[in-house]
This record gives structure tokens, sequence and C-alpha cells, in this order.
């Protein structure tokens, strides 16, 4: 079993092919997205290949070290960021073939006009502990 | 959770006050009564005992003993204690009100208090504690460990007190998070407790605020987990039992004419539950009861809910003047100021700030609530052009 990291993007992924914001979606269509996210996630703990699920404020600010002594510096939310993270699902799986076939599935989700999203995910592989046998 | 589960924690209080009053320390003790609880478990599916809360003290006792003897037999020092506890000494209601007073202490952070309190008053293990947070099960075990230092080096002698104690029950009680412990339960059986330890109206209060709040619990939510506003809940399935008793328990706290903070805004929840219609809710005296709390309050939040009152009592245009007064960077003040704004017709501006307010909403229940009130106001004006 290897574990993913499902990574969705507020900004800095390319533009899905259903770009409609969900503000401007009909209240049907948001409940039809809702209940998507919520059944993939039931779904993946039957299958027991779900790990964690989170979702992320927009809102964030950088943090640096000022030298011992002195308060840490903060400093933005810079607008011009390129990436921001909306959320991430972690799963447990058996290749990376069924991480990225999970992924599509999970790209998939209803949006506005009751069509696909196909919005463009992240799917990154975790650094694993070493095995015990490596000769 | 089961009903006798219930009973035996709610003799943990009294049996780790007689520890401490026979000389254990503090630490020592609540671990030696978190052990006598896990064999009462046990030990009394098969044969229960005639006296729990002695059956529960002499293990107890036992198990203190067995930790001091085996900590100094590390150490390689004498046991000071009796094996024979001393007789008598019966704790009296003041020795347990002194155990909350400490898990509540002035040096602890509010979730360590919170931790402790559940522990050593509440007698929850760890791992409940743990799901409960959703913390893992170490780091709860540190927290609580921590916490009992702090207490034991800030000494028992200086206290917190009963302020301090119904700020942490007020935390347990509004953690939404589920897991096998109902935290509202849990904050209303202890708040019932300290009820029974103490003599304030405040506590009264804030009792009767949880059991007003607990009433309307299963009208909040859908199956699914969505928020349900409260003028769109069916008030049929509010717990009619629950909010008699927390009405009758207000008035008498009321009686006794020593105001507090949770006193007012137990008269507020009274209020709406009091109306069995949302058209019949009397905003006029809400707005008053907001005012009462503000001289005990003056939070932002406060003057938040203060502004929705004034909007349904005096009109939406009273309601955007009150909530001129409150910052921008208030949490949920996007959420008041579209209502506001949507009541007042001003369906586009309404339409924008219920999406700010998804952007900005705390937990994903909320943002989901506000993505749909958006997404309802935009469908409304698309229909309309």
């Amino acid at each position: 079993m290897a574990k993913y990291l499902l990574l969705k993007h507020y900004r800095g992924a390319p533009a899905p092919a259903n770009n409609v914001p969900m503000d401007k979606w009909t209240p049907d269509e948001v409940e039809a997205h809702i209940k998507f996210m919520q059944d993939f996630a039931v779904r993946l703990e039957a299958t027991g290949e779900f790990v964690d699920a989170q979702a992320l404020s927009p809102d964030g600010v950088w943090v640096r070290s000022d030298g011992e002594g002195r308060p840490p510096v903060t400093d933005g939310p810079f607008a011009e960021t390129k990436d921001l993270i909306a959320g991430w699902m972690v799963i447990d799986v058996d290749s990376y073939e069924r991480a990225v076939e999970l992924a599509g599935e999970l790209s998939a989700a209803p949006g506005g006009s009751g069509e696909p999203i196909h919005e463009w995910l992240e799917v990154r592989p975790f650094l694993a502990a070493p095995p015990t046998i490596t000769q | 959770m089961t009903t006798d589960d219930v009973e035996l924690r709610a003799l943990v209080p009294r049996v780790l006050s007689v520890l401490v009053g026979r000389g254990a320390d503090f630490a020592t003790a609540e671990d030696a009564v978190q052990e006598a609880l896990v064999r009462a478990v046990s030990a009394w599916r098969t044969d229960p005992p005639a006296d729990p809360t002695a059956w529960l003290v002499t293990v107890a006792w036992r198990a203190f003993l067995d930790m001091v003897r085996s900590d100094a037999a590390r150490r390689d020092r004498e046991v000071t204690f009796d094996t024979q506890p001393p007789t008598g000494a019966v704790p009296s209601a003041d020795d347990s009100l002194r155990l909350y007073f400490l898990c509540a202490h002035p040096d602890l952070t509010s979730s360590s208090a919170v931790a402790l309190t559940l522990r050593a008053v509440g007698g929850l293990t760890t791992r409940q504690i743990a799901q409960a947070y959703l913390v893992p099960e170490a780091t709860m075990a540190q927290r609580i460990s921590r916490a009992k230092r702090t207490v034991a080096r800030a000494g028992v002698e200086r206290p917190g007190d009963v302020r301090t104690v119904m700020r942490v029950l007020y935390l347990v009680f509004n953690e939404g998070y589920s897991g096998d412990i109902d935290l509202a339960a849990e904050a209303i059986r202890l708040t019932r407790q300290l009820a029974s330890l103490t003599d304030d109206a405040d506590v009264r209060g804030l009792l009767a605020l949880m059991l007003l709040h607990h009433a309307r619990r299963r009208s909040r939510t859908r199956a699914d987990g969505s928020i349900v506003p409260l003028a769109e809940q069916d008030r049929s399935q509010w717990d009619v039992e629950l909010i008699a008793e927390g009405i009758a328990i207000l008035h008498a706290a009321l009686a006794r004419d020593q105001l507090g903070e949770y006193q007012a805004q137990a008269a507020i929840a009274a209020l709406h539950a009091d109306a069995p219609r949302v058209e019949e809710t009397d905003w006029v005296q809400i707005v008053e009861w907001y005012d009462e709390l503000l001289s005990f309050a003056d939070t932002p939040i406060v003057r938040l809910n203060r502004a929705v009152a004034v909007g349904e009592a005096d009109g939406a245009p009273a309601g955007l003047s009150a909530l001129a007064a409150v910052g921008d960077d208030v949490p949920r003040r996007d959420a008041v100021a579209a209502h506001l704004h949507e009541k007042n017709g001003d369906l586009e501006l309404a339409a924008r700030l219920y999406a700010d307010a998804a952007r900005r909403a705390p937990n994903l229940a909320e943002r989901d609530h506000q993505m749909r009130q958006a997404a309802r106001l935009n469908q409304q004006l698309r229909h309309h052009r």
C-alpha cells in the first residue's frame, strides 16, 4: 500500500473545463456537488482506502523567524501568490494507477449546469518509511 | 455511553476529593481514580457493590498506594502512607468544588483546563477525550499530564474560581465535534453537578442556557449535517421538557437579582424557545436583553448578534446601522450583513456578501450554508432579469 495526497487548489491549477464559480450555480447544483464529495469519502472508507480529508480557509499568512528574542515576522496574504491550496484527501492505495483513477473520479464532481467540473487535481506520493529488507 | 457509565462517573469528584483529603497528591490520586473506574466497569457487571462510592474509594486508595510504592521503590524511599486509610473525613461539597476550581486553574490554557476537567471531574478516559477533540491519544495524554504538573506547581492554595470553571464548561458545551462522547451532554451533566455544589446565580444561568440550546439540537442540522437556521427550524422537534426546565431554572436565578452574563444569554435563548412560530418572537425584549448582556460582555460577537435582533425588532435599516459599529474582521459579519441587506431588498449586494461569507466561513457546514444562500439569491436575480 502507498499513500497519496490528492490536492485541490483555489488558485494555481490550470482552469477547469467547467469554470463557473460556485455561487453562480443553482441551489440544486450546489447540493449535488456537496453530496458527491460526501459520498466519495464514504465510498473510500468502505473500500478501505480513505485516510483523511481536510479543507483549508483561503486566508493565510506568511511567517518567518526574525532572529532570537524577536517576535516572528508575518506578511501577506499576497494576492499575487500563484498557488493557493483549498484542501486535500489522503488515500492509501495499492498502486499509482489506482491513485490516478480515484483523482480522476474526484475531478468529475458535478458543477454548474450539473456538468462535471473536470477540475485539475494534484496527485503527490508520500515519502514512505524505509523498508526492513533492503537486499 | 450507558446510563451506568454516567452514574459511575458522577461519583468521581467525591472519590477524588476523599483521596486528596487523605493527603494524596492530586496527580497520582487522579490516576488512581481512573484505575478504579476501569476496574469498576468489569467488576460491577457481575457483582455490583452495595455502596459504589465506598467501593471506588477503597480500590482507588489501593491503586494509589501501589503507585506510590512502586514510585518509592524506584527512588528507594519509605512509603509514608498508612495501608489502612484514616477513617471518617467524609468529603464536603466544598472539597468537590475545589476540584472544579483546580481543574480550571487560571495558569492553565483553556485547552488544558478543558481536558483536565473532563478527566479529573468528568471521569472520561484520555482516549475518549482525544477522540472527542480529534487529536492523537498520545497528544491528549501529554496535555493532561502537563496540566497536572502546572496545577501541582501553581499550588492547590490558589485555585481558579467559579467564573473560570463556567468558562471551561461553556467551551466544552460549544464544541461541535462528534465522537463516542456527547460533549454537550457531558457539559450539562458537569454544570448540574456544579450547580448542586455552589449557590452562584450565574451557574444556574449557564445551566439554563445549555438546556435551552440543547433542546433545539435535533432541529439544528439535517441528516446530512447541513445547518438549519433558527427561523427555519421545525419547532415541533424542540424538546419541550428541556425548555420548561431551562426556563424554570432561569426564572429562579433571575429572582435572586444577581444578574450575570450567562443569565442574560439564557434569557435570550428562552425568548426564542418561547415563540411557537418564528413570527411570534419577541425581538424587542431580545434587544433589551442584548443591551443587558453588553454591560457584562461588550464583545464584537455580542454586538453582531444584537444587530440581527435590532434588524428584526426595528427593521433592516436599523439593523444595518447597528452593524456599522462592528469591525470588518469579526467572524460571521459578512453573513449578518448579507442577511440584513437581503431583508432590505438589496439582493445583488446580499448575494455578493453571502459569497464572501462562504469564503471566510470558519467551518464546512457554515461554508456550505452560505454558499447555498448565495446560489439561491443569484438564481432569483437571474429569474428577475
